[in-house]
């Protein structure tokens, strides 16, 4: 039960991302084509307003529900990792037309499809990790 | 009631999702989804085969609570909350669209050339799904995160490795929508 806090959160999180059609293979087609402002403005949006939270997770004006500080851990760094990673990603991203949360509220949706992308996202990090001493990072 | 059937603009839907990375801090965890599919992989039993998957999956059990929820919301959501399934795109998305042999854009959420049966029991529409999700689980788990992540709590936390990373997402992305798209579905 202890759980069902980040379940909730996951619904509120879903619902957001199907009513704003940042679900829809076309919405990030139109993106790419840079022809809508459309997921720029809910991107843009969306870290504006994180900006503000995260100056008061510093300040300690906010805090977690046990009133501890939050901190926000650092990104492993690296420039070959962030930008190869994300340009493989990106392409992903684009072809499949959705990023790992909307796979999973296309699943909700009932689309059977998404469950190739969604199998396929698994053998991908799998593989990831199988070659990853290979790689620059 | 009207307006929560209509499709949400991005200044509620922005907000919303900045909100939704604000309760997960405020309860102790961070948000991020494509590590689920560490995760996953590990209850699975791929550390038999990779050693990073001996890793303790149920550590992170509040993480595939999130992602049942998202399932959730996107069944609540179509079920009760999308009356109209289309989408109003920019007409010149919808003729670009159709140049490249994708019709009748935006009627739907989704294209029936790409998810459609046909195209999922097609062999070429097979491995266009299956190469997608392999390119979005590799790239997400190398870079370390993906638009959650790295795009949401990255950016706004000013993470140098984040604008690198997004930076990635849309050299990857511009490349595949303006040169590969093209050719894939003309072939």
């Amino acid at each position: 039960m202890k759980y069902i806090k980040f379940l909730l959160v996951g619904v509120l999180f879903g619902v957001t991302l199907s009513k704003a059609e940042v679900i829809s293979w076309y919405r990030i087609y139109e993106m790419f084509k840079l022809q809508s402002f459309h997921m720029y403005g809910v991107i843009g949006s969306a870290v504006a307003v994180s900006i503000i939270l995260m100056y008061l997770f510093k300040n300690k004006k906010l805090k977690t529900y046990k009133g501890q500080i939050i901190h926000v851990s650092a990104k492993k760094k690296g420039l070959a990792r962030n930008l190869i990673g994300g340009t493989i990603f990106g392409l992903g991203w684009a072809l499949g037309g959705a990023c790992p949360g909307p796979m999973y509220i296309l699943v909700g949706k009932g689309v059977m499809s998404i469950l190739i992308v969604l199998f396929g996202a698994h053998v991908g990090a799998f593989l990831y990790h199988a070659v990853k001493h290979k790689l620059p990072h | 009631m009207n307006f929560i059937l209509q499709p949400w603009p991005w200044y509620v839907a922005g907000p919303i999702i900045a909100f939704s990375m604000y309760l997960m801090f405020f309860f102790g965890k961070k948000l991020g989804v494509s590590s689920n599919l560490e995760t996953v992989c590990a209850m699975g039993g791929a550390g038999k085969i990779v050693d990073f998957f001996k890793l303790d999956w149920k550590k992170n059990k509040w993480n595939l609570a999130f992602i049942v929820g998202l399932i959730l919301g996107g069944f609540v959501s179509h079920q009760w909350l999308t009356p109209d399934q289309s989408i109003a795109l920019n007409p010149q998305t919808v003729q670009d669209l159709s140049d490249i042999g994708i019709v009748n854009a935006g009627s739907t959420y989704l294209p029936d050339e790409v998810f459609g049966s046909d195209a999922m029991s097609s062999l070429k529409g097979f491995l266009i799904l299956i190469s997608a999700g392999i390119l979005i689980g590799f790239g997400s788990r190398y870079a370390g995160g993906c638009t959650s992540g790295h795009g949401i709590v990255g950016l706004s936390n000013f993470s140098v490795e984040s604008y690198i990373a997004v930076t990635g997402f849309f050299i990857g992305g511009l490349f595949m929508t303006w040169v590969i798209l093209p050719y894939l579905f003309n072939l």
